[in-house]
């Protein structure tokens, strides 16, 4: 059955694809190839003049102590996210795939929070663990926990972690909610009837079986940390206390726009977006590879 | 091996009755196949032995011991299924071993166990494949081969051929025999097909609507059949149905359609649907007289259907040796040692009173 229509001439097609073009252009190609530019610069502090420095800036990024612990820290942050996202993500499905009642409630329930916008996510994790009117945050204290993420730097780590986890079970719950549901039954059934029990039956059977979907969410969580933390973790901490929340995303802010280090700021952007298109080519070959086979 | 016995079975999802009332008890070693209409709670019975379903009520006794509370990876019963459900990601050889592995064995005794099933089924070649690289043959002998070579204590299996193509599953039906006779286990086997149902058991359960309708040997089933419905399930073509009443003592029955069929022996009763099988109508006889609907020739026999003149319910179908030309009308004799008698109402036998 071939439902193609087909339109004769040029400007129609044109036509029909100039705004998402025209989007692409001034959105991201512009922008894009500004960082590239302004990347090989070097411009005096009050924009009069500009020098081509080469590669100079990325130079002095990569042996910049700071630069590197921030990847480091950027390396660690996305690994901590995705994995205590997804774990969470893979029990919520698990449980939402057998066959309870007020399934349904339940599963849109765990959808919401996909729907909140990152800062507004910070604001209410900022009501739960604020020291001082915080309702977790407050009864850690008064229990005699020194709960105070402005002045210790592993707990703002663990706020900004839960933080942007929280926010992306729904989207991986979803996922392997759908992974689970197109396991057939018979065989998990099987595995029942050769002896296999819960947890075993689990790691042999149901968790080889929706590697494709785990792969796909690793590819995407770590993405997501990467890049789309930044709204959550500069509402709860900028990057502080000190610099032990500041993740290459933050970075890029605070050199650029705070401290006006065009310079430096775009090479860091350069980095970033090499990083993206780097894993999103592995994910593209990867995947392909997948549905060709 | 061990004896399987159920007790009360009764199995309801939600308002709606799928098992009646189930009472079953197997030998050692003994096959029975369960036939039935589409939708008649096979398959429930099957995943209810398998502990997959729970039963409402009743009891299962697997070897003397009770199941029915017991998880399925704690009742050592292997079930072949319809589509394999094979581990997909799980060579020929993993596949197999599966179970064996859960069972803590050596590994050199999961070597040998397993190769010995493979050799059984003629698997030495393909036991690094994974399921994808096998057809459709190959992956049934997978799953025959996963529940052998567990040597468990029952084997279930729901419709296992039903994927394979004509030819060969008339040979893995002659495998499965051989393998289930060789190797003494229990089995359960589910089918829609009336000949595997006829070749494979030693006794056959006819489901009707979630009760038994028989439980008997295939041949007895086919020789007396309970009632209409179970009639009409073996044999093909289906058994002619036509009705009428019992008149002279009860030694003919005065067929509605027309003629007087006298009977052997004398039955109880009034009303009666006189059931006699395409073969055991006779050209030429001169009982009823048909207009012929349709001609099959099937090579050495040939199926005239038609009706009877003047009564288009009554339609008819006779299997006769050789080759029948185009004819409209044919007439045709009933071959009254051959017939069945079930109650009109009912639809029970009715046999002689001696
Ligand atoms: N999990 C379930 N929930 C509700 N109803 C069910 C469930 N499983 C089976 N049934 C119903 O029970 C009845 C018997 O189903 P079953 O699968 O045992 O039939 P079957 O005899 O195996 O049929 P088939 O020959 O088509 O495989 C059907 O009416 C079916 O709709
Ligand atoms: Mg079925």
């Amino acid at each position: 059955m071939d439902r193609r229509t087909v339109f004769n001439g040029r400007l129609l097609p044109v036509m029909l694809l100039l705004p998402q073009l025209l989007l692409t252009f001034f959105f991201f190609y512009w922008p894009a190839g500004e960082a590239v530019w302004s990347s090989l610069i070097t411009q005096d502090a009050f924009g009069q003049g500009w020098v081509f420095v080469g590669v100079d800036n990325f130079v002095d990024l990569f042996t910049d102590p700071l630069y590197l612990d921030s990847i480091v820290r950027t390396v660690l942050f996305c690994v901590a996210v995705s994995v205590l996202s997804m774990g969470i993500a893979l029990g919520l499905a698990v449980f939402a795939d057998r066959s309870i009642s007020g399934r349904g409630v339940y599963r849109t329930l765990l959808i919401w929070p996909y729907a909140i916008a990152p800062a507004m996510s910070a604001v209410l994790f900022l009501f739960v663990l604020n020291p001082r009117v915080g309702l977790l945050g407050r009864w850690l204290n008064h229990h005699g926990v020194a709960w105070d993420y402005t002045l210790n730097g592993a707990q703002a780590m663990l706020m900004v972690v839960s933080a942007s986890a929280w926010k992306q079970v729904s989207y991986n719950f979803i996922f392997f909610l759908a992974g689970l549901q197109s396991i057939p039954r018979a065989v998990t059934e099987a595995a029942r009837m050769d002896g296999a029990k819960g947890w075993h039956r689990f790691l042999t059977i149901t968790f080889p079986l929706l590697a494709p979907t785990t792969f796909f969410l690793v590819v995407v969580n770590v993405v997501y940390a990467a890049f789309d933390t930044f709204g959550a973790i500069y509402a709860l901490t900028q990057g502080g206390p000190g610099k032990d929340t500041e993740t290459l995303v933050i970075k890029v802010f605070r050199d650029g726009v705070i401290n006006q280090d065009i310079g430096s700021s775009s090479a860091q952007s350069v980095v970033l977006m090499a990083g993206v298109i780097a894993i999103t080519a592995v994910q593209f070959r990867f995947m392909g590879r997948r549905t060709v086979s | 091996m061990a004896t399987l016995e159920l007790q009360g079975l009764r199995k309801s999802f939600g308002a709606t009755q799928v098992l009646r009332q189930i009472d079953l008890s197997l030998v050692d070693g003994e096959m029975l196949v369960i036939v039935g209409a589409s939708g008649c709670g096979k398959s429930t019975l099957l995943r209810l032995v398998a502990g997959l379903e729970t039963p409402t009520e009743g009891r299962i006794t697997i070897g003397g011991r009770d199941v029915t509370a017991l998880d399925p990876s704690e009742r050592d019963i292997a079930m072949v299924f319809q589509n394999y459900a094979l581990y997909p990601h799980m060579s020929v050889f993993d596949n197999m071993a599966y179970g064996l592995r859960i069972r803590g064995l050596s590994r050199g005794e999961i070597t040998r166990k397993v190769e010995e099933a493979a050799a059984l089924l003629g698997l030495e070649s393909l036991l690094t494949r994974k399921p994808r690289q096998l057809s459709g043959g190959q992956r049934q002998r997978v799953a025959m081969g996963r529940a052998i070579v567990r040597d468990p204590k029952l084997f279930l299996f729901d419709e296992p051929l039903s994927n394979l193509d004509a030819k060969l599953r008339v040979q893995m039906r002659a495998e499965i025999r051989r393998l289930q006779r060789r190797l003494g286990v229990t089995s359960l086997y589910v089918t829609h097909d009336q000949v595997e149902a006829m070749t494979l058991g030693d006794r056959l359960l006819i489901l009707h609507e979630g009760t038994p309708a028989q439980l008997a040997t295939p041949m007895e089933v086919f020789e007396r059949p309970a009632d209409t419905y179970v009639a009409s399930f073996v044999g093909s073509p289906t058994m002619n149905f036509l009705a009428g009443r019992l008149v002279h003592d009860g030694t003919a029955v005065q067929l509605e359609a027309g003629p007087l069929i006298p009977l052997q022996g004398h039955r109880v009763g009034d009303t009666v649907t006189l059931g006699i099988r395409p073969e055991h109508l006779t050209l030429g006889g001169g009982d009823l007289t048909l207009a012929v609907d349709l001609i099959e020739p099937l090579g050495s026999e040939t199926l005239v259907h038609g009706r009877v003149v003047g009564r288009d319910d009554d339609a008819i179908t006779v299997k006769v040796p050789g080759v029948v030309g185009l004819v409209e009308t044919v007439s045709v004799g009933v071959q009254a040692d051959h017939a069945h008698v079930f109650d009109g109402v009912t639809g029970k036998r009715i046999d002689p009173v001696k």
